[in-house]
Parts: C-alpha cells; sequence; structure tokens
C-alpha cells in the first residue's frame, strides 16, 4: 500500500530528512538548488550526463520529499504525522514538480488547509518550490489507515487509538440499528489500561474524536473514532 | 523532527500573504481541488449540477440551523456534538456545491452559490429549513433526516458520477454517526420520563408534516439513470430505521397530514416554508453586504 509506504519511509526520523534534503536536492529544472555537498561538485556534474544518473537522482530526490511530507505533524493532533494517520496518500513526480496527494478524514475537516499549508512550507523550505498539493476522496480515508506507529503514538500521547472499523456497521441487514453508537464496547484507558470505561461525548475537541472516562484512574482520555 | 516543528505550522500561517480561508470573502480553497473533475459522457450536466446543488442546499442549510444552537445546548459536550455534526454537513455542503458548480461550467464556485442564490433558486427539501422550537424537534429532526440522508448516499456510492460517489463514500461514515446520535437521543427522550415522551412525541408530529417530501419524485434526478438515486427507493430503509427507533423509544409515528405542495411545487422545485427566507437572511447577509470583503 501507498500509505503504508509512506509511513514506513518516515521512520528513519529526523537524519534520513536531513541527509535527504543535504544530499537529494541538488538542483533539476525546476526545484531550488540547495544544500549541495562541499566536495565532488564537479564529480556529480561530470556522471550527470548520463540519464540513469539523473533519474537515480531525481528518485532520491523524490524519496527526500516522500520523508519530508511524510514527517508533517497533523494540525490536530500533533503527536503524530500526516503518514501516521494515513493521511498521505502519495507523494509523485510530475514535469519536475512535487504533487503530494492527501485524503481528508472527515468532510468538512477544517486542518485538511493547514495541512496543505505546511506541506507546501516544509517542502519549500527544504528546495521544492514547486509543489502542489492534491486532495483524493475515494478511496474513503478510514481509521484502519493509522500506521501501527501512529497507534503507538497515540497511545503515548494519553489517545486510545481506534478500534478496527467495521464498514456500514449495522447500517443493512434484518436489524437496521444496532443503538451502541457505533462505538467498540470495550475501550481500554490509554493511561491505566483499564476497561472500566465510559464515552462521556459522542464528539471531542475535533472531528475525529470522542471523549471518554476512565472508572479506575478516573481520568479523561479522548478516543480517536474509528470510521 | 527538526527543532522548529512545533511551529512550522504557525510559520507556515503568518509567512503566507494570501492566507485566506476562513470564511466567505476569503478565498476559501475549492474543496475538489486537484480532483478529476470532467463530466462524463452520456451523464446530463445540467442536471447533474442541480442535482448536487440540491443536495449540498440540503447540508448547507440544515448546518446553519444547527449552528444557530451552539450556545444554547443543554451542556457542552452536545453542543461539540452539533458543533462536529454541523461542520461534517458543511463540508459534505462545499463539496456538492463545488460540483454543482463545475457540471454547471458557467464559473460559479461554491461561495457563489451558498450566498448570492435567492430562495427560489434554493433547492433544499423544506425538512431543513424550521427553527427547531426545543432540544426533542432538534433530536426528531436530526434522526429523519440522517436516516434518510444515510439511505440516499449509500445509494450514491453507486453512482456513475465519480465525484458524487466519491463524496458519498465519506458522507456515508459520517452519517451513520449522526444517526446513532440522534437515535440515542430519541430513545432517552421518548423511554425517559412522562414529561420527556410527551414532548419528543409532540416533537414528532411538529416535523412529521415533512416528511413525505423527502420521498417525492424529483424531475431532475429524473434525468439522471445511473447518477442519482430515486427518492421512492428510499423510503423503506428509512421506515425500518424509524420504526426501530420510534419502537425502542416507545412512540408512536404520528400520523398528520403531510405539508402540501403548492401548486405541486415543495423544495426541491424552489418552493419553501416561511423559515427559509430568515435562514438566508442571516446566512448571507453579511457576505451580500460586502461582495468583495475579505479578512
Amino acid at each position: 500500500m501507498v500509505t503504508r509506504g509512506s509511513g514506513d519511509s518516515v521512520t528513519g526520523g529526523p537524519e534520513m530528512v536531513t541527509r535527504g534534503v543535504g544530499d537529494g536536492v541538488t538542483g533539476g529544472p525546476e526545484m531550488v538548488t540547495r544544500g549541495v555537498g562541499d566536495g565532488g561538485a564537479d564529480g556529480l556534474k561530470a556522471a550527470r550526463e548520463t540519464d540513469e544518473l539523473e533519474r537515480a537522482r531525481e528518485a532520491e530526490k523524490l524519496e527526500a520529499a516522500r520523508e519530508i511530507a511524510g514527517a508533517v505533524p497533523d494540525p490536530e493532533l500533533p503527536m503524530v504525522t500526516l503518514a501516521d494517520l494515513g493521511i498521505l496518500r502519495r507523494v509523485t513526480a510530475e514535469d519536475g514538480r512535487v504533487v503530494v496527494t492527501i485524503t481528508p478524514t472527515y468532510s468538512g475537516c477544517p486542518a485538511l488547509l493547514e495541512m496543505a499549508h505546511d506541506l507546501r512550507y516544509r517542502l519549500a523550505r527544504a528546495g521544492f518550490a514547486d509543489v502542489i498539493v492534491r486532495t483524493e476522496l475515494a478511496p474513503a480515508w478510514s481509521s484502519d489507515q493509522i500506521t501501527s506507529e501512529g497507534r503507538a503514538k497515540l497511545h503515548a500521547a494519553g489517545l486510545a487509538p481506534p478500534h478496527p472499523s467495521r464498514p456500514n456497521a449495522g447500517r443493512r441487514g434484518p436489524v437496521p440499528l444496532p443503538l451502541t453508537m457505533a462505538l467498540p464496547q470495550f475501550v481500554a484507558c490509554p493511561r491505566c489500561g483499564s476497561l472500566d470505561t465510559e464515552r462521556t461525548a459522542a464528539f471531542g475537541p475535533t472531528a475525529c474524536t470522542a471523549l471518554f472516562r476512565c472508572g479506575t484512574c478516573r481520568e479523561p482520555f479522548e478516543y480517536v473514532k474509528d470510521i | 523532527m527538526t527543532d522548529d516543528d512545533d511551529f512550522a505550522a504557525y510559520q507556515s500561517l503568518a509567512e503566507e500573504t494570501e492566507d485566506h480561508r476562513w470564511a466567505f470573502g476569503t478565498g476559501f480553497s475549492d474543496p475538489l481541488e486537484g480532483i478529476d473533475t470532467a463530466v462524463s459522457a452520456g451523464v446530463d450536466a445540467e442536471a447533474l449540477a442541480a442535482y448536487c446543488a440540491a443536495l449540498g442546499d440540503d447540508a448547507l442549510i440544515y448546518s446553519h440551523r444547527l449552528q444557530q444552537w451552539v450556545t444554547r445546548m443543554p451542556e457542552l459536550e452536545e453542543e461539540t456534538a452539533l458543533a462536529n455534526i454541523a461542520l461534517d454537513l458543511l463540508g459534505q455542503a462545499r463539496m456538492l456545491l463545488s460540483r454543482a458548480g463545475q457540471a454547471e461550467g458557467a464559473g460559479r464556485d461554491e461561495d457563489r452559490l451558498a450566498f448570492f442564490r435567492t430562495e427560489g433558486e434554493f433547492r433544499n427539501v423544506r425538512l431543513v429549513e424550521p427553527a427547531d422550537a426545543d432540544f426533542a424537534e432538534l433530536a426528531g429532526r436530526l434522526l429523519i433526516f440522517s436516516a434518510w440522508r444515510l439511505a440516499l448516499f449509500a445509494e450514491l456510492t453507486g453512482s456513475a458520477d465519480p465525484v458524487l460517489a466519491a463524496i458519498a463514500g465519506k458522507a456515508v461514515k459520517e452519517l451513520t454517526y449522526h444517526r446513532d446520535y440522534a437515535s440515542l437521543w430519541v430513545i432517552r427522550l421518548g423511554d425517559g420520563t412522562a414529561l420527556s415522551h410527551a414532548r419528543m412525541q409532540a416533537a414528532l408530529a411538529v416535523i412529521w408534516p415533512l416528511f413525505d417530501e423527502l420521498f417525492r419524485a424529483d424531475a431532475v434526478a429524473a434525468r439522471l439513470p445511473g447518477v442519482a438515486a430515486d427518492p421512492a427507493g428510499l423510503r423503506a430503509e428509512v421506515d425500518g430505521v424509524l420504526d426501530a427507533v420510534l419502537g425502542a423509544a416507545t412512540l408512536d409515528r404520528p400520523d398528520g397530514a403531510p405539508l402540501a405542495a403548492v401548486a405541486g411545487q415543495a423544495g426541491r422545485e424552489g418552493v419553501h416554508t416561511e423559515a427559509m427566507g430568515y435562514v438566508l437572511a442571516e446566512l448571507q447577509s453579511v457576505a451580500r453586504s460586502y461582495p468583495d470583503a475579505t479578512w
């Protein structure tokens, strides 16, 4: 999966991003030259004559852009990145420009625009001046696309990660309504692990969360809704 | 992450000079930006524009009505819920009105359609127009609206128009949640105290005259075979859901007469209730007073 792939590419962390920028973004028709290494500039120039090396360099640049895009934090849930959330669908190159494709979590998600701005800003800072951010609606985002690393980060930050979604749970079939608020029966407290929790509100401070309270440690917490 | 990651999001806001995004007149970016929006051959583009506008109008007007509840809800948690539901619907409205503008091909964007059409040009069903008199009416109307819209959008996930199908694909997840939320309140109120039961029952009686209109034949939909859903075909599912909820809520299905169409015309034909003008006045007045304003 593309999403999974872009998620994995982020796991390198800061060093990978830095290295990618330093070595990878060495010019190109539409990309700002920046951070070219000190040594070997002549060698690079010579090697550039061959198409194969050129292609390799483009691929490396794209990989650098992918890492930067994947590392952009979510505006509402800054403990996870766009790649962690599965919001980043793919990073491709078109006519020398970087095309970043993202998908909204919810139709009215106001964070989508912040993400686009942040993507352009960070990529520009790394030398990718001409960036197109595309929105993709289908297939619709699902909380299942949150990576396992993303789930771990959510948990570490005190949010309960989503259970597996149940597409159209209860919508069809003999009993049209489960009347369970489409929530899993047991949501473990991310602080103490207790299953003695209750939902206090169907919607939290953002469209993608609901509010819970732990009956054991008494702490309130957010649950990332499964959709 | 780099050192200033925490602030990068804010820096990007500060440094962007054309940072217009929050409301009307601010050049809010096209919600369908970057999506292939060509209308397929064989699809009646004019009808598609009208159909998407009508579905967008349902969401826009109802979202505005729900927003009017904000600061007036009995509890903060419910207020958050309503605001989130209104936000989902606003997002649906933006995408649908954008789609309508593209299919129309006359250069009208979502803002133009939302703020600069007259009452008679809106095509929303009348169910979404009246203000709710109390929380019971809110819960009842939200239940009926979301049960109907969920059934409708579930059909549209198979629409021959890929953009409409994609919008519907996102919306069904949201609407399922909205419907469950409303169902729980209707049941809690209906199967609650004698007073809450009586008020919930009375609220249903107020809303019910606008129920039948949801399933009226739609001339625009009829021009879009494979693209639009037949309104009458949604009735069985909606009835099934409402029967299940009302049964659990110990409420009776009202038997009042439906609100008649005027000379055969109702919301989908641009004939609205008295409440509609007031909604639009509030929704559109700033945009119309300061059509060139940005902030």
